[in-house]
């Protein structure tokens, strides 16, 4: 068995940071990443995008060497990603906020409102509704972050992690304050609207979770493997035929719901940013799925049927 | 706020055809001189409406009037240079062009038009001189440049002009918002109140002293110190060459 050596050039200085020999020639560049790590214990390898091109793409962790396009010198390209943070705790902590922050708003926590109304309740029905369903749609999304959820990528930059955060608790806040107001004024046409606005809300709850589950079981543990999702069993996966990230069309839902429910434009806003955020991230995915696979569906759209 | 984005777009394809469209084609360039013509003659038409208006009142109090709605219709024209930069005419970012044209807009309309009792201040005339020496020398630049035959004269003066226009108009700017608060808070002047079907509630007062928070805070002192390392990188060399001598 011949074996490899591998250099590992800095991609803006071609500065020579680590010189490896005797590799395996079925090493993965997981493999190289942490034997790297080991000469510079600063660089752990979730911040290490190594590259054939000081320019290219990363190579992925899975990537075996013998397989590359390298002589039995292999130079590689480093760069450090920055400081990383896993995706759960991200998620975890981007999560918590709203669910803690709402119910602060809800208790009418001291200083947020009028002194005499610290510690009451509202008198609208609607507006514990309200709280209930906030308090069920981010404890769904803790709960899925620990249990559903199979990420791709182990972690990402940190200061995504202030921007997120400061995204999903600023606007649970701002959303928060005048849900639970006192002067707070409910739905214009009343049960009627709170009704409706609740079934939409609860039936793409569980579309959602719906999808998440079908996309779970797309992958099995402890893998990054990509296939295209198909209807299930369930009916509510059976929007699968139409679009291709009905997750977010779920979500969408979900919030056009929670508008409807609590007729609050700061809700309003919410639900519209991240509709756009959304369908970024749908079209993205989608032209991957189409980039990917020869025989993808074509009736599919990215996230809403025909139109988007 | 008082200075804009720096990028001007240089000819520097002598291509017939515009096939790889690697820049502003002939009519583009055509018109960008124009409309940089335009606003060099507008900025121009505003200070010497000043200059008069000084010389006929003998002061310099209240002298707003005097060139109220050419001021309207040459900084509100300027919107189109959002758009310059959206249809890619001009190498600017659209964001940064917006934000800066915006900020203007909003001075000139949502806080001096709006709120009569500031017109007579002088820290109106403050910003409005700091705003008309700062674009007829950059409409002048802009034309040059377009030209490609600009003069060292007003490069020097667009990269050095700055230091003290830019400060004088953001003061002036933040002297006449913070003098439009009491009226403000007084008539309740673009806000809404709880209770409302919508349920939502802005306080343009508050929104008034936030901005001035952030522009103060935090707006003027990076735009003021990009500009002055922007200097050095432009106007630089001329000390290298001196030093050779």
């Amino acid at each position: 068995m011949k074996h490899y050596e591998v250099e590992i050039l800095d991609a803006k200085t071609k500065d020579k940071l680590c010189f490896l020999d005797k590799v395996e020639p079925n090493a993965t560049i997981g493999e190289i990443k942490s034997m790297f790590h080991k000469s510079h214990p600063q660089w752990y390898p979730a911040r290490q995008s190594i590259r054939l091109d000081p320019k290219g793409k990363s190579l992925k962790d899975e990537d075996v060497l013998q397989y590359l396009p390298v002589g039995t010198t292999a130079t590689f390209y480093f760069r450090d990603l920055g400081a990383q943070i896993s995706w759960v705790t991200v998620f975890l902590t981007e999560y918590a906020g709203p669910l803690l922050i709402y119910l602060m708003f809800y208790f009418r926590v001291p200083f947020i409102y009028a002194s005499k109304y610290d510690f009451t309740t509202s008198k609208h029905w609607v507006v514990h509704l309200a709280c209930m369903c906030h308090s069920f749609h981010y404890v769904k999304r803790l709960l899925e972050t620990l249990f559903v959820h199979r990420f791709s990528h182990g972690t990402m930059p940190l200061r995504n992690i202030f921007k997120n955060c400061t995204y999903y608790w600023g606007f649970a806040a701002w959303m928060a304050y005048y849900i639970n107001h006192p002067l707070y004024t409910p739905p214009i046409y009343g049960e009627q609207q709170i009704r409706l606005a609740l079934i939409v809300f609860l039936f793409c709850q569980i579309g959602n979770f719906s999808i998440h589950i079908a996309l779970r079981n797309l992958r099995p543990p402890g893998s990054k493997t990509r296939k295209i999702p198909y209807p299930t069993k369930n009916p509510f996966t059976w929007i699968f035929l139409l679009v291709s990230c009905p997750n977010y069309t779920y979500e969408l839902g979900s919030w056009l719901g929670f508008t409807l429910m609590t007729q609050c434009l700061p809700v309003a806003a919410f639900t519209l940013v991240g509709f756009i955020q959304m369908t970024v991230w749908a079209k993205g995915k989608h032209r991957s799925y189409l980039k990917e696979f020869r025989d993808y569906p074509t009736l599919r759209s990215p996230i809403l049927p025909f139109i988007l | 706020m008082s200075a804009p984005a720096m990028g001007t777009s240089k000819t520097a394809h002598t291509d017939s055809s515009n096939k790889k469209k690697k820049g502003p084609g002939t009519l583009a360039i055509a018109y960008l001189v124009i409309y940089n013509v335009v606003m060099t003659a507008g900025w121009l038409v505003i200070a010497v409406g000043l200059v008069r208006a000084y010389l006929a009142r003998g002061s310099y109090h209240g002298l707003y009037y005097s060139i109220e709605k050419p001021l309207k219709f040459f900084q509100t024209g300027a919107l189109l240079e959002i758009l310059h930069c959206a249809v890619g005419i001009v190498p600017s970012s659209v964001v940064l062009t917006g934000f800066q044209v915006m900020s203007r807009v909003f001075l000139t309309w949502a806080v001096t038009h709006s709120v009569r009792e500031v017109q007579s201040e002088d820290s109106v005339l403050l910003f409005v001189v700091a705003w008309t020496v700062t674009e007829i020398i950059r409409y002048s630049f802009y034309t040059f440049s377009l030209l490609n035959h600009l003069p060292y004269l007003i490069k020097w003066a667009r990269y050095t002009f700055f230091v003290v226009l830019y400060p004088m108009g953001v003061a002036g700017e933040l002297l006449t918002i913070y003098a439009a608060l009491p009226y403000v808070q007084k008539t309740g002047l673009y806000s809404i109140t709880l209770p409302n079907n919508y349920n939502f509630s802005f306080d343009y007062h508050t929104f008034l002293i936030l901005i001035m928070h952030h522009v103060f805070s935090k707006l003027f002192p990076q735009l003021y110190f990009h500009m002055i390392r922007q200097r050095k990188k432009v106007l630089g060399h001329v000390e290298e060459y001196s030093k050779v001598e």
